[in-house]
């Protein structure tokens, strides 16, 4: 494959993968968890690096992983202590990440890890990490990562499928039929950290965030079925990733940036356009 | 004869520092339909809650059907505040209405179209069979409100509990639910409801449970529901509406 | 290295941090009351587009030209958001997230053509992601100082107007303040503080010194005006030793040692807090529960 193949297939996976998971972001109301989390990975993924002293893709999951769901119980601990929702991810988020920053400022400062590359991802180098595959050959390793990752977050929303709708709609009745809530916000946030460390190398971690938000949340406009809402998301993400893919060349300009704002767009015609929830259509039919 | 299949004992709650609940006591016996009467904040929708373990309990314990929630479960039904959850939510009544059936249907397997049947005969009883494909955001309150109880009767429990379904309704949906409420009693379940509106409680429940923080009263409708329980419950906020019933009372601040 | 602090020019800056510190403790309240803690989050990210275009458009890093460009961008970011929430089911939660990420990648896109034509890093303008106070010039600490001043005058010379609208807006429309110029204030406010301070602490750890110091100071306090006071404190405490302690190592960012003052500051309060603090609450719990199963056991051995 050539070198353009790999990078377009390796935002393909970012934007499928991120616009299934935030379909559930959207409605179980956790967006701005999707921010935090995408911060304190960060933490987790420096830690890692420190932990095993070099650039592995397995540890570093694990490290973000790890930092995801302790964001998602700091968050939930603070909210118990009455500190309000937003503020505790607030607080949360911005620490941990300060944190990371530091340590990376401090201690891995001229190591491979700098926290431009972490937060700003670098698409451009991904196809020049490779690692040698059984039955595909060389693939670089950003790429099997997010290859492994869809194919996680894909069997946890088929398998549980059902329990997601339920545990979304109403969460007061899956309780009370016995559905475990709370282990399924965790897996949940587990999902949301995992897509995110894998996204990390590709589009950084701020734009992880318009990846995750607004290719569901312009599905949510088109919609009101999940699994078409799924489906849409998914290839809204694909979309906005080669988009922005192509906004990049010709700008020559970042590529991450440009993906993420390739989803503004995708967000901005749904919102125009949209023929159920649309501006114009509201403008033209109010009464609804 | 009797049977006593819900006991709760000495069953308090509470707020970070503010006590809700305190030293709740009741017993409920098969096949009786309860009215949960009391003023704002009196803590009926967290009795609830906690009975159901939806709520952290502060002391105290409740059976059900002598077993502690956990094991008695799947016999139990519960019908949440339609203003709960998001009717935005993709999806249509149908599906809302299958989700009843979810912790039967277990993990890892899809609603079969035995599933869909049950669900959709349920439809039909609430009146609703018209709009299985209807999407849950273009349906009225009051059709919301049938939506969930028809979810709590695929369910097919022995006790129900329900979170204020008459609130905001039309008149056309609370003759349909009470009609089902009395017709779930005369198959010998038994049902909760947490209720509002004074002026009908005797017309539709032959038990109350007056609640203000802790037990006033509980019993039969025409022992316990007096003018001297309600003025107990509702302290100083009521005003009495002389009419020809002594059991016209509208709390003050309606 | 302590030579550095006696520098002149390190002591105005300590003294901008922690005005900035300050101006943020103070309108961090604002928005905690406003029940709107994570907007000063996707504010300061959609501050960035503006920075760099005013930095494209003028072609040097003069502070009050980029703080303009950035006030512009985040007061766009903050109509989006409510344009999304009134004309569309997007919850503003959704809304926030996707102007913060949308916005700071439109930044990026900028800032990379921005550091191209520029060559390399030599705008600077990388300083307003994570915040770099040391690469401020007296003429920055100026423009910063006075517009931190002019936001404390506004929450000062309005105090009892913000309380009013903030507790209980349709009180305050009835006594005919106007709820649409409050809010137009509130966000302009809001915007100034969080502009001022993303060169010291930068785009993405600003909401840090709006929030955090406020959640701290309501540990403390059930009064809105002390609160105020002792948000200001902490958020002055947070600008001065975090920049203390970033001086003294070299080129670390400031914007991550202020967050972790003030982080730090906020454990304390959360543990030892006279209001709701974590230690309290745990015997009052206990003695709550003490006294509930009193009662049980007393109505049993009477019945």
């Amino acid at each position: 494959m050539t070198y353009t193949a790999w990078i377009l297939l390796t935002a393909a996976l970012v934007g499928l993968s991120c616009g299934l998971i935030g379909v559930f972001l959207i409605l179980r109301k956790t967006a701005m968890m999707a921010d935090a989390i995408s911060h304190t990975v960060l933490l987790g993924i420096v830690l890692a690096f420190l932990v095993t002293k070099e650039v592995s893709g397995p540890a570093m999951l694990l490290g973000g992983i790890l930092a995801g769901l302790i964001t998602a119980l700091l968050v939930q601990w603070l909210q118990s202590l009455k500190v309000q929702h937003d503020a505790s991810m607030g607080i949360v988020f911005t620490t941990l990440f300060a944190i990371g920053v530091i340590l990376i400022a401090t201690s891995a400062g001229n190591a491979h890890l700098d926290v431009q590359h972490a937060l700003m991802g670098e698409i451009t180098f991904i196809p020049f990490h490779t690692i040698t595959l059984p039955l595909a050959g060389d693939i670089p390793m950003a790429t099997a990562l997010l290859m492994i990752v869809l194919f996680v977050v894909l069997f946890f929303i088929a398998a549980f499928y059902k329990e997601w709708k339920i545990t979304t709609f109403d969460p007061a009745l899956a309780a009370s039929i016995g559905i475990p809530v709370a282990a399924m916000h965790y897996l949940f946030m587990g999902l949301v950290s995992v897509t995110t460390v894998a996204s990390f190398d590709a589009v950084g971690a701020i734009m992880v965030v318009a990846m995750l938000i607004a290719p569901a949340a312009s599905a949510y406009l088109w919609t009101d079925k999940l699994s078409v809402m799924l489906i849409l998301s998914g290839m809204f993400g694909v979309s906005a990733a080669f988009t922005g893919y192509v906004i990049a060349a010709w700008l020559d300009t970042s590529i991450s940036g440009s993906m993420a704002f390739a989803t503004g767009i995708f967000f901005t015609v749904s919102f125009i356009f949209s023929p159920k929830h649309g501006v114009i259509a509201k403008a033209v039919k109010p009464a609804v | 004869m009797e049977s006593a299949i819900l006991i709760a004992e000495n069953v308090s709650a509470s707020y970070r520092k503010n006590t809700v609940l305190h030293n709740v006591n009741f017993k409920v016996n098969q096949g009786t339909l309860t009215g949960i009467i009391g003023p704002n904040g009196a803590g009926k929708s967290t009795l609830i809650k906690t009975l159901l373990d939806l709520h952290p309990r502060l002391s105290g314990s409740v059976t059900f059907f002598q077993q502690p929630f956990k094991k008695a479960k799947k016999r139990i039904g519960y019908v949440p505040q339609r203003g709960s959850v998001d009717w935005d939510f993709p999806t249509n009544a149908l599906d809302v209405v299958t989700m009843g059936l979810y912790g039967e249907i277990g993990w890892f397997k899809f609603p079969s179209r035995k599933h869909k049947e049950k669900a959709y005969e349920a439809l039909k009883k609430v009146g609703m069979a018209d709009y299985a494909d209807r999407q849950i955001s273009q349906l009225s309150g009051g059709q919301q409100q049938r939506i969930f109880l028809a979810r709590a009767l695929v369910q097919n429990a022995d006790l129900y509990f329900m979170d204020e379904p008459l609130a905001g309704v039309d008149a056309q949906t609370e003759r349909a639910i009470m009609f089902i409420l009395q017709e779930l009693k005369r198959n010998g379940k038994t049902v909760m409801v947490v209720h509002h509106d004074l002026q009908t409680v005797a017309d539709y429940f032959d038990h109350v449970l007056l609640l203000n923080r802790t037990v006033i009263g509980h019993g039969k409708t025409e022992e316990i529901f007096t003018k001297e329980n309600i003025g107990k419950t509702y302290g100083g906020n009521m005003r009495w509406l002389i009419g020809e019933e002594e059991k016209n009372v509208v709390p003050s601040y309606h | 290295m302590w030579s550095l602090l006696i520098t002149s020019n390190t002591q105005w800056v300590f003294f901008s941090t922690m005005m900035l510190g300050i101006a943020a403790g103070v309108i961090g309240c604002l928005s905690y009351w406003k029940r709107q803690n994570l907007m000063s989050d996707a504010l300061s990210h959609a501050a960035l587009p503006g920075v760099v275009i005013a930095f494209l458009l003028i072609g040097e890093k003069n502070l009050l030209v980029l703080v303009i460009g950035a006030a512009v961008s985040a007061i766009i970011g903050a109509f989006s958001i409510q344009w999304i929430t009134t004309w569309s089911r997007i919850s503003e939660d959704a809304a926030m997230g996707m102007i913060l990420a949308v916005f700071y990648g439109l930044g990026i896109m900028l800032l990379t053509i921005a550091n191209r034509s520029f060559g390399g890093n030599q705008s600077g303008l990388d300083s307003f992601i994570y915040g770099q106070a040391a690469s401020m010039v007296k003429s920055d600490v100026m423009t910063m100082l006075v517009l931190a001043f002019v936001v404390l005058l506004v929450v000062f010379l309005a105090y009892k107007e913000w309380k009013i609208f903030l507790f209980d807006p349709q009180f305050a429309k009835g006594i005919g303040l106007s709820i649409r110029g409050m809010s137009i204030l509130y966000t302009s406010v809001l915007v100034i503080a969080i502009v001022i301070g993303i060169q010291a602490v930068g785009v993405i750890l600003m909401a840090a010194l709006l929030i955090i110091p406020a959640v701290s100071a309501r540990y403390w306090t059930q009064s809105f005006r002390m609160m105020l006071m002792l948000s200001a404190l902490f958020g002055g405490v947070s600008g001065l030793f975090g920049t203390l302690i970033s001086a003294t190592g070299k080129s670390l960012p400031t914007g991550p040692f202020i967050v972790v003052v003030a982080a730090a500051i906020f454990i304390i309060s959360l543990i030892l807090g006279k209001e709701q603090g974590v230690l309290l609450h745990y015997f009052q719990l206990r003695m709550q529960r003490k006294k509930a199963n009193a009662i049980g056991t007393k109505e049993r051995s009477i019945t």
